[in-house]
C-alpha cells in the first residue's frame, strides 16, 4: 500500500469538512462537518505512525478522539442553548456581535 | 497486498460520497447516519494501517457515543426532520472554490512530496505497544486529557441546564 492513498483520502475528507463548516447553516450540520475534519487529521497520524513505524502516530489519534468527544458535548449545549434563547439554530442570523 | 489495495478502494469511495452526503443532504438525521458510513469506514481504514486499538476505539467513541449525541442534538433542537429546507447559506458557492482549492494544493504537495513512497510490509501495531507507550512515555499528556474531558463534560452540564 502506498502512503499517498491513505494521505489524499484524509485530504479529501478533510476538504469536504471544510466545505461544511463554511457552507452549512444550521448549528449541528457545522460540528458534524469539523468531526469529518477532525476524522481526517486521525487517518493522517495513523498513517504517518505506520510510515515510520511510530506508536506516536496512535497515541495522538487516541487524544484527538478524546478530545473530539469533549469539544461535541461543549460545541452541542452551546447550539442548545442558542436554540433555547433564540427558537433557533440558524447561525446566519447570529449576529448581535457584528460592528 | 491486491486485496489490501481493493479494500482500499471500495472503503475510499464509499467514504467519500458519504462525506459528500453529510454536507449536502437536506435532511438533517440523514446527514447523522451518513456520517455514520464515514465514520465506520475511517475506522476500517485504521483497521487496514494496522492500528487495531484505534479502529476499535473509533467504532466505541465515535459511532457509539458521538453520534448519538449528535442525534439527541438534533432532537433538542427540533431541527426539521424530513422536510426540505434549505441547510446551506447564500455564499455556498464561495465555499466550494475555496475546498476545492484546498483540494487541489493539498493533492499537488502530497503527490509532490511524497510520490510514490511504499509503507512497510506489516503496518501492524499492538494494542499492549499503544497502552505501554501511553502509560510510560504520554502518562502526563494522558492525565491532562482526562482531566480536559471532565472538565468540558461538567461545562456542558452548567451550560445546557435550565435554571
Amino acid at each position: 500500500m502506498l502512503l499517498n492513498q491513505f494521505l489524499l483520502l484524509a485530504a479529501v475528507l478533510f476538504c469536504i469538512g471544510v466545505y461544511g463548516v463554511l457552507a452549512r447553516r444550521n448549528g449541528v450540520m457545522v460540528l458534524m462537518s469539523i468531526e469529518l475534519i477532525l476524522n481526517a487529521v486521525n487517518i493522517n497520524l495513523v498513517a504517518f505512525g505506520a510510515y515510520r513505524d511510530a506508536i506516536a502516530g496512535q497515541v495522538f489519534a487516541l487524544f484527538v478522539i478524546a478530545i473530539a468527544a469533549a469539544e461535541v458535548g461543549v460545541g452541542l449545549a452551546i447550539v442548545l442553548l442558542l436554540y433555547r434563547n433564540r427558537a433557533s439554530i440558524d447561525l446566519d442570523t447570529v449576529d448581535s456581535m457584528k460592528g | 497486498m491486491v486485496a489490501q489495495n481493493v479494500t482500499f478502494g471500495l472503503l475510499a469511495a464509499v467514504i467519500v460520497v458519504a462525506a459528500l452526503r453529510v454536507v449536502t443532504t437536506r435532511n438533517v438525521v440523514h446527514a447523522a447516519l451518513y456520517l455514520v458510513v464515514v465514520l465506520a469506514g475511517v475506522g476500517a481504514n485504521f483497521l487496514l494501517l494496522g492500528a487495531e486499538f484505534i479502529g476499535v476505539t473509533q467504532i466505541l467513541v465515535y459511532i457509539g457515543a458521538i453520534v448519538v449525541l449528535f442525534l439527541f442534538g438534533i432532537m433538542l433542537t427540533r431541527a426539521p426532520i424530513g422536510t426540505t429546507v434549505r441547510l446551506t447559506n447564500a455564499s455556498w458557492p464561495s465555499s466550494l472554490v475555496v475546498s476545492i482549492g484546498l483540494a487541489a494544493v493539498l493533492g499537488y504537495v502530497l503527490v509532490d512530496y511524497f510520490g510514490d513512497e511504499e509503507l512497510p510490509e506489516n503496518t501492524r501495531q499492538l494494542t499492549a505497544t499503544v497502552s505501554d507507550s501511553i502509560f510510560a512515555d504520554y502518562l502526563v499528556p494522558f492525565e491532562v486529557v482526562s482531566i480536559l474531558l471532565t472538565a468540558a463534560l461538567i461545562g456542558a452540564i452548567v451550560i445546557a441546564r435550565r435554571d
